[in-house]
């Protein structure tokens, strides 16, 4: 099958760069898949999951906090504020971040701010969605 | 003429700076590494981020963004990324020169400023400039919280026309030799010229470029003013290792110096003591 090339780009570091076949990024319109030679496009990406398929048998699931996909020239690129693999979750500070947010939802305390905290419980509990919902995170053969 | 014992005890004392200084340079070098491997590491991100809003800016021509708006310069701002500490060589003399042109200048008119770092801080309080935001003691670690303050901060002041133009000062890193002062226009943000951007690659946008607008200025914003935080940093600790790499070796040679001068000391006292001795016997004899 046809691949094109993937960088998965954070503001640490370069996470990821190699051929794959397809992604799904849960973009800003909902979720949409990428074949090689997809025509040029610029979205922005919510928290949720990233697929991303390297050949029939190896495919790689990461939790993504937000971000932006750029595809032009057989070239993918998707700017992650963060991103981990699925298997690599920290569930205890996902967990952590989750009872907190739900407290400062709750007591709304000064200076709260409504965007934040929700945009903060979204990433929370992407995380431990896509932990639960994975048995083995990254399946290679 | 200094005392023998003058002179060894300058030695030690020489000894001992030389000790420090060369603890600090190893400091710094580990610290640069660090700091260094952030900068080249954030840099695809931040290139990245550039060629998405210079597309966007090309694609979306003049409704643009709030961002964007060129308005007659009444007040400026200016942020001035400095070190909290000393002992960097003219790091920090560098940035504050070019502050001063700055704020000499008449094009920017009632120039208020930011300050990120101590030394920055203590020099323009000192002439009693209008700091409206500072941040010191960040030892070049800045919580992400806390950039994202400033950068939500700055950008609020724009946009409800409390300044008209914001300018970053701070020094780019380059190689562990080799940094530079950088005056950077931070808002309104400049369209690139349209020829220039993507070679005519025509980019679907979705939903449509306003609402990306939305989404990517927040983390534009912040990522201009991390990257020059890091690559601030990262000089600092360049700087430094360069400056007491040569303080130590100044030391070294000092102490060689004075060991020289000490070693004839001693041999003149040597001298002068068989003198009496010789004298003492001489005056017996006769």
């Amino acid at each position: 099958m046809a691949t094109f090339t993937l960088s998965i780009v954070t503001p640490e570091q370069v996470l990821f760069e190699e051929e794959v076949e397809s992604i799904v990024v849960p973009g800003a319109q909902g979720y949409l898949g990428v074949l090689a030679h997809h025509a040029p496009l610029i979205t922005p990406i919510v928290p949720g999951r990233l697929t991303v398929r390297k050949n029939s048998s190896t495919e790689l699931v990461m939790a993504i906090s937000g971000g932006f996909l750029e595809v032009s020239g057989n070239k993918a690129t998707v700017l992650a504020d963060a991103v981990e693999y699925a298997d690599k979750i920290d569930i205890e500070r996902a967990k952590k971040a989750l009872e907190r947010v739900q407290t400062r939802l709750k007591d709304k305390p000064e200076g709260f701010d409504f965007d934040r905290a929700m945009a903060s419980l979204r990433r929370a509990e992407n995380r431990l969605k896509i932990c639960e919902t994975i048995t083995v995170g990254r399946r290679q053969t | 003429m200094a005392t023998l014992r003058d002179i060894k005890r300058r030695i030690r004392s020489v000894q001992n700076t030389r000790q420090i200084t060369r603890a600090m340079e190893m400091v710094s070098a580990a610290k640069l590494r660090r700091a260094q491997n952030r900068v080249e590491k954030s840099r695809p991100y931040a290139g990245k981020m550039q060629l998405i809003l210079d597309n966007l800016s090309a694609a979306s021509g003049e409704l643009a963004h709030p961002f964007f708006e060129k308005r007659v310069v009444k007040k400026s701002t200016l942020v001035v990324v400095t070190s909290d500490r000393g002992f960097c060589g003219s790091f920090n003399h560098n940035i504050l020169r070019r502050a001063e042109t700055f704020l000499k200048d008449p094009a920017h008119k009632s120039v208020e400023l930011v300050c990120v770092g101590k030394k920055g801080f203590d020099h323009f309080k000192k002439r009693g400039w209008n700091i409206i935001f500072s941040q010191i003691d960040y030892g070049g670690n800045l919580e992400l919280a806390k950039v994202r303050h400033l950068s939500t901060e700055l950008t609020r002041r724009f946009l409800a026309k409390e300044t008209d133009e914001i300018f970053l000062l701070y020094t780019t890193f380059i190689s562990t030799s080799r940094y530079r002062v950088t005056l950077e226009r931070f808002l309104n943000i400049e369209q690139t010229a349209q020829e220039s951007v993507g070679a005519g690659v025509d980019y679907i946008f979705e939903p449509d470029p306003v609402a990306i607008y939305d989404d990517l200025m927040p983390r534009f914003a912040m990522t201009k003013i991390q990257t020059a935080l890091a690559n601030s940093f990262a000089s600092e600790h360049a700087a430094r290792m360069v400056a007491m790499s040569a303080a130590t070796k100044n030391a070294g040679e000092m102490i060689d110096t004075l060991v020289l001068v000490r070693n004839k000391a001693r041999q003149a006292a040597i001298t002068k003591e068989l003198l009496d001795i010789v004298g003492g016997a001489e005056s017996l004899h006769s």
